[in-house]
């Protein structure tokens, strides 16, 4: 959908930004650019665009090359979401969301219809849309930004640190939030941060930038993970670098046994079949919670369960929440180690060499890396 | 000192007082009538100018050194200067009050537009406007509250200056200071300078109020 050929970028002031970058990003996939500030990867989101010009080398968005568009027309037909919202202060939430539809000559009375649907669809009230952007808080402003970049309803969306301003909470739900929209919407999405947690949830693909605006390595999550390219990636990835990639295997393929009956604690079940807590045998001890997990969440979560746990099990459910089997600390450990071979062992360039945990166990990865 | 506050007093209640080609009325209104033309003239230059060099960046050194200049400037000096050259006329007039107006409209309106939020402007280019669209959407109506207070600042510096028709022979409030001075008659003269005062302060307010019932919705304004 995106694709940069050969692309460089030197600042009048001598300063390299972008340094020979190829790089495609896929359609309907969310390109995330890391690293630390200065490597270049705010100017190549905003080369998309033409807010920045290229020195040299090729751009094209849907196979059209950008430097033949007009610039404007360009900029309406891609969403744009930028750090702090960069809301038009004067402006209703309203008019600032109608503001490409508007460009577009739409009619004010079909811009602020379109206006008022996007105000539901990232998760705000109709009462907000009157209200000028200072009187929203900035979780609720960075939804107007989004809400913006929608208005069009453009193919793809390019984001420069969106989340970067607001509270960690907040920070998760607008990510959770931006996960669900993309079920829904499938744009392709090109989304700068130095923030390599929010890289690992959001990103299909993860493009690392070093100084001097070298694109050091492109992949999905789970291979970059697994398979840093050098020194510089695995230093950027940090310490946890394991527990990350755990976060992105779901528990499925770890086996399962029954529950234990005649241990020290047992589970106890509702009338439905779903645990309720670990319960002592002889009673000399209170009950400990159980937090029962589905296939769908990750084996960090799993692993953290294991800790928790009494005996060291892991109470799986199935989706109505019905207790299914439990799984061993050892069966998560081997489940982990087998993940971790087959993406160091995968074919080199395989996009998805793991799969993803699916969308379905968002909420309990919120929980566990809330904790981490 | 209490003798003359109460002939001030009658003098400014006084029925004859407010009525005929001499009276106060008449004055007033064409006092009002310099101010008006000439902040209007001042904002016809002022405007494009200091938009102009606030949406491009380019020639600030205009607009700060304008302020300076313009608190320098000899209003008087220049009444006489161009009243020499161009002979008995309102010229002089209109020429001294305008230079004395463009200044603080120009650096108030290129203030409006530098305090312009860049993330806001990068948004809007962003978005896809265009240049003018920029200007006119954006940075113009986020510079008003600025800009407009330059308008009231030039306005009030003109009504109290406009005294200086009557130094060059012509109407307005003034004619009550230059001819009290001349005639030694003191409470013309404090008459004079009193309603000048009014007039000033009474727009200063009413503009005061209008600015703040329309950007009652803006947020608290950093600059």
């Amino acid at each position: 959908m995106i694709q940069f050929d050969t692309v460089h970028k030197r600042f009048p002031n001598g300063t390299t930004a972008v340094h020979d970058l190829t790089l495609d990003m896929p359609e309907g996939g969310v390109t995330v650019l890391v690293g630390s500030s200065g490597c270049g990867k705010t100017t190549t989101l905003r080369m998309i665009n033409r807010m920045v010009e290229p020195t040299s080398g090729a751009i094209r968005v849907g196979g059209r090359d950008v430097l033949e568009q007009d610039a404007a027309d360009l900029r309406r037909s891609i969403g744009y979401v930028i750090q702090q919202s960069g809301l038009f202060p004067h402006r209703t939430v309203l008019d600032n969301i109608a503001t490409v539809p508007l460009l577009l000559g739409w009619g004010r009375r079909k811009a602020r219809a379109r206006a008022a649907e996007l105000l539901e669809t990232v998760g705000l009230t109709a009462d907000a849309g009157k209200r000028y952007p200072h009187q929203l808080s900035g979780g609720q402003q960075q939804r107007v930004g989004v809400a913006r970049a929608l208005a069009a309803d453009p193919p793809v969306l390019l984001m420069d640190e969106p989340f970067g301003a607001v509270d960690p909470v907040v920070r998760t739900q607008l990510q959770d939030e931006l996960l669900r929209l993309q079920r829904e919407l499938s744009k392709t999405i090109v989304f700068v941060t130095h923030d390599i947690d929010e890289a690992v949830r959001l990103g299909d693909r993860i493009a690392v930038f070093r100084t001097g605006g070298h694109l050091v390595q492109c992949a999905a999550p789970a291979e970059l993970l697994a398979r840093p390219a050098d020194d510089f990636v695995a230093d950027f990835l940090g310490a946890e670098r394991g527990l990350k990639l755990l976060s992105l295997v779901p528990l499925a393929g770890v086996p399962q046994g029954p529950a234990p009956q005649d241990g020290d604690w047992a589970l106890r079940l509702d009338a439905a079949g779903a645990p309720l807590a670990w319960r002592h045998k002889d009673g000399d001890a209170a009950d400990l919670p159980v937090r029962p997990l589905r296939d769908g969440d990750s084996l960090l979560a799993a692993l953290d369960e294991s800790l928790a746990s009494p005996t060291g099990l892991v109470a799986r459910v199935d989706a109505e929440g019905r207790l299914t089997g439990v799984s061993s600390r050892d069966d998560i450990h081997e489940g982990a180690a087998r993940e971790r071979d087959r993406c160091v062992r995968g074919p080199v360039g395989a996009d998805h060499a793991v799969p993803r945990a699916p969308a379905a166990a968002g909420s309990t990865r919120d929980d566990v890396e809330g904790r981490a | 000192m209490y003798e003359l506050f109460k002939d001030l007093g009658a003098w400014l209640v006084s029925g004859e007082q407010w009525t005929g080609p001499d009276g106060i009325g008449h004055r007033l209104a064409e006092h009002l009538q310099y101010s008006l033309l000439a902040t209007l003239v001042a904002a016809a230059i002022a405007l494009p100018l200091g938009l102009l060099i606030g949406h491009t960046g380019r020639g600030a050194f205009v607009a700060i050194n304008l302020a300076s200049f313009g608190r320098a400037l000899p209003t008087v000096g220049l009444v006489v200067l161009v009243f020499l050259v161009s002979g008995l006329s309102m010229w002089p007039v209109y020429i001294a009050l305008v230079a004395l107006a463009v200044p603080s409209i120009v650096t108030n309106t290129y203030a409006g537009m530098t305090a312009v939020d860049r993330d806001v402007k990068d948004a809007a280019r962003g978005q896809g406007m265009r240049a003018h669209q920029v200007l006119f959407q954006v940075e113009l109506p986020l510079a008003l509250p600025l800009i407009m207070t330059g308008l009231r600042l030039a306005l009030i510096q003109v009504v109290a200056t406009a005294t200086i028709a009557a130094y060059v022979s012509f109407g307005g409030l003034g004619r009550y200071v230059f001819d009290g001075l001349a005639q030694r008659d003191l409470v013309q003269v404090l008459g004079g300078a009193v309603l000048v005062a009014v007039v000033a302060v009474v727009l200063d307010l009413a503009l005061s109020a209008l600015q703040r019932a329309l950007f009652r919705h803006r947020p608290a304004q950093r600059a």
